[in-house]
């Protein structure tokens, strides 16, 4: 920040020594204001994959439901059985018996208010809450299989593992193209650093012989690179997050795609990438210049 | 101030210069004569810094410069006022500023007055708005001339200096340079131009130093 604050306040002379040089001055805006666009997007599908990742990892852990179905006369002993063989099971924190006013409001979203739900033959469902160890799944059916026949353990992890593995991975995958972008701005500054380098090795010459050290030469050129990295990327960040505010919202199921973008303070994240981009520019324009300059005369 | 001692150099090719030993005391004023392509631009380029002796030592301010760094031979050019045959400057920058540039980026501000008199001096008061590249030769030596010694510097060294200068303009420029050198600077000018050099030696002592045969001997009375 020191760094930054000590660029900026600069004098303006030692800024002008360089003369202006519109093509690559253009194309170091274009390519920040570019991969800010690229790695907000980026960012956005990562924090998106981080939310689901979590919200299905916490799923796992959290609870699996016992459904039991049987003739109506044996249902209630059914479920006492299915209630003391779960509170004897190692693993398993705490399970109860889901009253049949929940279970309505659970069916409400599928067939709609007013269910006359008396009428229906429902299992009956048993939610149960994991303990830190986790419990016996196999274990635990063949002991239901025994003492509740109607029972069935339906444990969410068999079809949601795969789904959770995959949030992860794409999460990864957001947070290395985060990655690959830096490296790909630092690459292509570097490109138009050395540019204008060459453009101006007379330049260079001139203020050597009149005494400039080197790092006020590279200093000229890098708060040049850098203010052009900053205002490129906040171009192109705002943009980018105008974009994502502009995708149709998530409703509260969170399908997947409708759930890419930010929550709450997540929305500040971005604004974090103008900075880092000019945290690039400013290192790879000096790497550039340092190098330049070592192999010119003295 | 500035020191050779048996400097050898060549740009790769046979041996430009040999042997060349020399002193520049405080406050004294050298010319440097020579034929066309003798290595008098080569020389003065050893005194500053800008090559290095393929053999023998150059000492600036006593150090050895086979010895500084990047940054030490920046700190010695402000000490060191040059004027280059080519006289280049930062083309996209107005006059005045090409003039202060020596300041500027020793992190110093010029004062206005001593700017003007100086532009004045050297004839180019109405310039200090032109861009370098509308400048005539002349124009442009005299403006390298005032980027040399606005630092104040201990060392002047000039290539040329008259070379694109008429008479008139060459003498107020040598009084220019002897007037500097009884306050005590250093002088040394690399110059075809013997009339000069009798102008000079007229005005001041000076001793003249001439390359031949790949080495540097004291000129005699022949001048
Ligand atoms: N960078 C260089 N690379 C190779 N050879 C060079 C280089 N600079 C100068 N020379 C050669 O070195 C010789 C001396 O050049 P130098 O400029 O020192 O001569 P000079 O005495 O200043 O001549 P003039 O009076 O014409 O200015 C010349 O033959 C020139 O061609
Ligand atoms: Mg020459």
């Amino acid at each position: 920040m020191k760094l930054l604050s000590g660029l900026l306040s600069h004098d303006r002379q030692a800024d002008r020594v360089v003369p202006p040089s519109g093509f690559t001055a253009q194309l170091t805006v274009f390519t920040s204001a570019a991969m800010a666009f690229l790695a907000v997007f980026a960012l956005a599908l990562s924090m998106a994959s981080g939310r689901l990742a979590d919200r299905w990892a916490g799923a796992l852990a959290g609870t699996a439901t016992i459904r039991i179905s049987a003739p109506p006369d044996q249902i209630a002993a059914q479920e006492a059985a299915v209630l003391s063989l779960l509170a004897t099971t190692p693993g398993i924190r705490s399970s109860r018996a889901i009253p049949p006013e929940e279970q309505t409001k659970l069916l409400e979203p599928w067939f709609g208010p007013g269910l006359p739900i008396d009428a229906l033959p429902l299992p009956r469902l048993v939610e149960l809450t994991e303990g830190p160890g986790g419990y016996d799944g196999e274990g635990l059916r063949q002991r239901l299989a025994a003492e509740a026949p109607g029972a069935v353990l339906d444990d969410h992890t068999r079809w949601r593992r795969p789904l959770a593995v995959a949030a992860e991975r794409l999460r990864f995958l957001g947070l290395l193209s985060l990655a690959l972008i830096a490296g790909a701005t630092g690459a292509m500054i570097t490109l138009a650093a050395n540019a204008a380098l060459s453009a101006n090795l007379p330049v260079i010459r001139v203020l050597r012989l009149v005494g400039a050290k080197d790092s006020y030469i590279v200093r000229a050129f890098v708060r040049r690179f850098t203010l052009r990295a900053l205002s490129g990327a906040a171009a192109g960040t705002v943009l980018a997050m105008i974009g994502v505010a502009l995708l149709p919202r998530a409703d509260e199921a969170g399908g997947f795609l409708t759930g890419l973008g930010f929550q709450g303070l997540g929305w500040l994240l971005p604004f974090v990438l103008p900075p880092i981009t000019a945290i690039v520019a400013f290192a790879a324009t000096r790497l550039a210049a340092l190098r330049t300059l070592k192999g010119l005369t003295r | 101030m500035i020191a050779f001692e048996g400097v050898a150099y060549n740009y790769g090719g046979g041996e430009l210069l040999s042997d060349v030993s020399l002193r520049l005391a405080p406050g004294s004023f050298h010319f440097l004569t020579g034929p066309s392509g003798s290595g008098k631009t080569t020389l003065l380029k050893l005194a500053y810094g800008e090559l290095l002796p393929t053999s023998g030592h150059v000492t600036l301010f006593d150090k050895t410069v086979r010895g500084m760094t990047r940054d030490d031979v920046a700190l010695c050019r402000r000490r060191i006022g040059v004027v280059h045959q080519d006289c280049q400057f930062l083309d996209h920058l107005p006059l005045t500023t090409n003039v202060v540039l020596p300041l500027t980026v020793a992190g110093r501000s010029a004062d206005a007055g001593n700017l003007t008199e100086l532009l004045k001096w050297v004839g180019l008061g109405s310039l200090g708005s032109a861009l370098p590249p509308s400048l005539s030769g002349g124009e442009r030596q005299r403006a390298a001339l005032a980027r040399a010694i606005i630092m104040d510097p201990e060392v002047i060294i000039a290539d040329e200096p008259t070379g694109n200068l008429d008479w008139e303009m060459s003498l107020r420029l040598l009084t220019l340079l002897v007037e500097l050198n009884r306050m005590g600077k250093t002088i040394l000018i690399a110059t075809h131009d013997l009339n000069l050099i009798r102008q000079a030696k007229a005005q001041v002592s000076t001793r003249v130093l001439r390359i031949k045969d790949r080495r540097l001997q004291l000129a005699g009375a022949d001048l």
